[in-house]
């Protein structure tokens, strides 16, 4: 089985942690874990802010640097869903468009073959229990992309709570969407910060010490609006609460 | 060109992916949605019948033949109705008590106006088809259940169904049994609105009380 | 409606302030909070409803793809069971056959159904400069037309205003129009209903003109099919003596059949009920029942320029359920006036743009409002998948290219005020697309880390004024990566 990290451009550049974390857990898990450098980005902020064509090199990159691998994982949940339903649109209107006739099957191919870090986990590796351990009170927050484009229903949910000393706290109003959008935080920041706003009172209100999810941008927007209105809550990647073991200071 | 011909001619030209040989029918409908949802005796569905119409707040009674002319009566003098609607082919014997007991017959007629028909108190009228699940009455304007406006100025009907041969379990079977020439008017529950702050308040426009005689043997 | 949405500022603009809004903020949060529960049971009750669903935009697509064929077979039906059948390619048109009709009947005064497209072309004002009086009559666009205010929300276009700001509605302005709101007026739902009852009863009793919209029109039979709560869409379908309906083309369904799919998916996806309290359905014209004329007036006004885009076109199957208004977390705090037109919220966002164009920066703005959470697509009772439509939409903004318009294939230019982002788009396409050249602003970006700003100048500030930047980290993952395994280590 060999196994691909897309890290992702924001966690490479902003939240190298998680990837770490990512690369500690599977390697826990006796996966052996490949990190093609010539990987990049999905193409997400492009396409989804109306860059379409902007994003086409990068679907075509994406292909090609994940081609030789049976699994490609990667620790977010909306460049999954980017991955896994816009590269084949990408790919097919390039060839409508009469540029690349081939990206749209080799983007399918390689969104068949993506997986975001919860689904490999319990899909395909088909552990729910990592022997991790965390002794804090944690909400998780499900990001739109993981809930609704990827249908993750309740992988991360048994990932948390099969993880030992970790006290899992109900998040009112879990499924509404934290804010950020992309470039709508800054294309409508008052809407997004009033979004934030609230996100971050419904996750005060469950007393937790930190706030998981699947994807750093939206931890990236939740964290922001917390430590800007002073709440003591951190924004934790889960792949960092599933990495943590009884060695780990934290 | 007239404005058919400009819409049709926009149509047509919006259409271009469409290949020309394509039939409505090509279009795939997946029918596999269900026709009728649960199994229920004819009991049983007319008891979801009465629940869901009370459920929007109609008020529902059980009779047999023998005991209509009473129920109906005591309905009307219940609501203090002195003046009642009754549409052509409404059962002689339904209204016989009421209007033994002095309440005046209106007929339903073209020249019974809208003006005339808000004086009246009360209408009492058959239906086309009741459904279970959704709480519905259907008239279709047939014998004993007369214009539409009869059963929308008066503000309280008594609506008469026969149990169980004019219940039916679910919207699809309701709409195999009307006929789509004739004036339709799907009833549930009395009049209401969720206008204000999107929460269900009954009693605008309709008759504020609907009242539902479900009529067996 | 005295009201336009004419000259409104983009969204963002208008959203900025209205988010604000603390009263709005609330009357929106508690009226969409209560439904979305609800229909969340309506929907529940039905073990068949993705099986409905997808029966449903199957309907719709059957409809859209050969609407030539449809359209035809309306008018031959209405025509025989005795309608009059009239087609209007825009607004100015549809208006001008209104207003025609109207004075043919020599009355001043006519009874309205909520309906959207009249909304849309704007039917209310273009009557008023005719000298004629349209009277709305359904609760909530009663409210809106009293409060000279525009509609907020396509199934409740008063949701912005709470029960107490109703209350004064009704007494400072109804006796403008007709009988006074009771003395000692409360504010309670149903005391408010009453003195729209009231109210309207004496409007209804004389009317001798009504004008509708429909929310379906049977192809093979010619029926229209209204749905409504209230009782006063049946007041105005059944008292006057003329009746005209003004129906987008898009509203057809092929088969008398077909209504079974959709009777089970609008109630429940609108008001969040099994069945809605009254539903009409009338074929031309009966016999001393109802209105002696009828006229049906089909119109385009941009659904056709909607139907050339192959992925837009899905936007047409809607049928005005609003239930993606109710889940969508924009729509709950910019609320619907944000979006200037009658169209508000997710499918506003996408139908707007599409039917009026995005020449405007209002327009232009539209497909933006939305953080692509998909809550609206996963709602829609005929499967819009709205994320796509909107990023398909702005790349049209963005880009510009080939739309059709009014009939007619034109090139549109990139809207205006979007280079610098272009440019941006650009470069950051070419920075990720050269791994190297990414790294080597990863480590300029860690170098200088201890330097960075916590609020930022110029458009950062859109960011930094209501949330902190996560800190550089020391070293990019990819150097993290190369440290300590290694650059070739690749099984």
């Amino acid at each position: 089985m060999r196994v691909a990290l897309f890290v992702t451009c924001v966690n490479d550049t902003l939240y190298p942690r998680t990837g770490q974390a990512v690369v500690t857990l599977l390697e826990r898990l006796g996966v052996e874990v490949a990190f093609p450098a010539a990987q990049s980005c999905c193409g997400q902020p492009q396409f989804n802010t109306g860059y379409r064509r902007e994003s086409e090199p990068l679907v075509r990159r994406y292909a090609d640097v994940f081609r030789d691998y049976d699994h490609i994982v990667t620790p977010s949940g909306s460049c999954a869903a980017m991955v896994r339903d816009n590269h084949p649109r990408v790919g097919d209107r390039a060839a409508q468009e009469g540029r690349d006739g081939e990206l749209a099957e080799a983007a399918a191919a390689a969104a068949a073959r993506t997986y975001e870090l919860t689904e490999f986990l319990v899909d395909v590796l088909k552990v729910t229990d990592v022997g991790a351990y965390y002794p804090h009170a944690v909400t998780y927050h499900p990001t739109c992309h993981g809930l609704r484009m990827l249908g993750l229903g309740d992988r991360p949910r048994r990932l948390l709570e099969n993880v030992r000393g970790l006290e899992l706290r109900e998040l009112p109003g879990a499924e509404e969407c934290c804010g950020f959008g992309g470039t709508f935080a800054v294309k409508n920041p008052a809407v997004s910060a009033a979004m934030g706003a609230d996100k971050a009172r419904s996750i005060g209100t469950t007393g937790a010490q930190a706030v998981c999810t699947v994807d750093n941008s939206c931890l990236m927007h939740i964290g922001g609006t917390l430590a800007r209105l002073g709440s003591p809550v951190r924004p934790v990647h889960i792949a960092e609460i599933l990495a943590s073991t009884e060695g780990d200071v934290r | 060109m007239s404005s058919k011909d400009v819409v049709l001619s926009r149509v047509r030209k919006a259409l271009a992916d469409v290949p020309d040989d394509e039939q409505p029918q090509d279009v795939p409908v997946p029918r596999s949605y269900l026709r009728v949802h649960g199994e229920r005796t004819a009991v049983g569905t007319v008891a979801l019948l009465a629940d869901n119409l009370e459920d929007y707040r109609a008020l529902v009674h059980h009779c047999t033949g023998d005991e209509l002319p009473g129920l109906v009566a005591r309905l009307l003098a219940d609501r203090g109705a002195r003046t009642v609607v009754a549409p052509g082919g409404l059962p002689e014997g339904w209204l016989a008590m009421a209007v033994a007991d002095g309440v005046e017959r209106v007929p339903d007629a073209p020249d019974v106006t809208a003006r005339r028909l808000d004086a009246v108190d009360s209408v009492v009228t058959g239906c086309a088809v009741a459904v279970a699940e959704t709480g519905t009455l259907v008239l279709d304007a047939g014998a004993g259940q007369g214009r539409r406006r009869i059963t929308l100025v008066p503000d309280h009907h008594i609506c008469v169904v026969r149990v169980p041969e004019q219940v039916v379990d679910s919207v699809p079977q309701a709409l195999e049994q009307l006929d789509p020439t004739r004036p339709l008017t799907w009833i549930s529950g009395p009049s209401a609105t969720s206008d204000i702050e999107l929460d269900r308040v009954e009693g605008v426009h309709g008759p504020r009380v609907l009242e539902v005689v479900l009529l067996a043997g | 409606m005295s009201g336009t949405y004419l000259g409104m500022p983009a969204f963002p603009r208008a959203a900025a302030l209205s988010s604000q809004d603390k009263t709005l903020r609330g009357n929106l949060r508690h009226a969409t909070h209560t439904i979305r529960a609800k229909r969340a049971k309506a929907v529940d009750e039905l073990a068949d409803w993705d099986r409905l669903r997808e029966a449903g935009a199957a309907v719709k697509n059957r409809t859209l793809r050969h609407l030539d064929h449809y359209l035809e077979q309306v008018e031959a039906a209405v025509t025989a069971a005795g309608g009059q059948v009239h087609w209007a390619a825009d607004a100015a048109e549809a208006n001008r056959i209104v207003t025609g009709l109207v004075q043919a009947t020599g009355e001043t005064e006519v009874v309205k159904v909520k309906s959207m497209a009249t909304q849309e072309i704007g039917l209310n004002d273009a009557l008023a400069e005719a000298g004629i009086t349209a009277c709305e009559t359904d609760l909530a666009e009663l409210i809106v037309q009293l409060g000279d205010d525009l509609p907020s929300h396509i199934l409740v276009p008063a949701i912005h205003r709470n029960r107490s700001e109703i209350r004064e509605i009704f007494r400072d302005r109804m006796a403008d129009w007709g009988r006074p709101a009771p003395d000692g007026l409360t504010d309670t739902p149903a005391e408010l209903a009453e003195a729209a009852r009231l109210h309207l009863r004496e409007k209804f009793l004389r009317a001798k003109v009504g004008i509708s919209g429909a929310n379906f029109v049977v192809a093979e039979t010619g029926t229209l099919v209204v749905v409504e709560s209230e009782g006063n869409g049946r007041m105005c379908l059944t008292l006057p003596e003329t009746l005209i309906s003004v129906v987008g083309i898009e509203k057809i369904v092929p088969a008398w059949q077909d209504l079974e799919i959709f009777l089970q998916l609008l109630p429940r996806s609108s008001t969040a009920e099994r069945m809605n309290p009254y539903t009409s359905m009338w074929t031309g014209t009966s016999d001393d029942d109802g209105p002696r004329t009828f006229h049906l007036v089909l119109l385009d006004n941009g659904r056709t320029d909607t139907l050339a885009d192959t992925v837009g076109r899905q936007a047409l199957r809607c049928i005005r359920c609003s239930a993606c208004l109710n889940v969508c977390p924009v729509y709950e705090r910019a609320g619907g006036h944000a979006y200037g037109s009658p169209y508000p919220g997710p499918i506003g966002a996408i139908l707007t743009p599409q039917i009026r164009g995005t020449d405007s920066e209002l327009d232009a703005s539209l497909p933006y409002a939305s953080t692509l959470c998909g809550a609206c697509y996963e709602v829609c009772p005929v499967a819009i998948d709205i994320p796509e439509v909107l990023v398909h939409l702005r790349e049209r903004v963005a880009e510009g290219g080939e739309v059709t318009r009014r009939g007619t294939r034109v090139k549109v230019k990139p809207a205006k005020g979007h280079a610098a982002e272009r440019a941006a788009m650009r470069a950051s396409r070419w920075l990720l697309d050269r791994p190297g050249a990414l790294r080597a602003g990863q480590r300029a970006l860690s170098r200088s880390r201890r330097f960075h700003p916590k609020r930022m100048p110029g458009p950062g500030r859109a960011w930094t004024d209501s949330r902190d930047l996560p800190p550089a980290p020391a070293e990019s993952f990819r150097d993290w990566w190369a440290r300590t395994r290694g650059e070739g280590r690749n099984p």
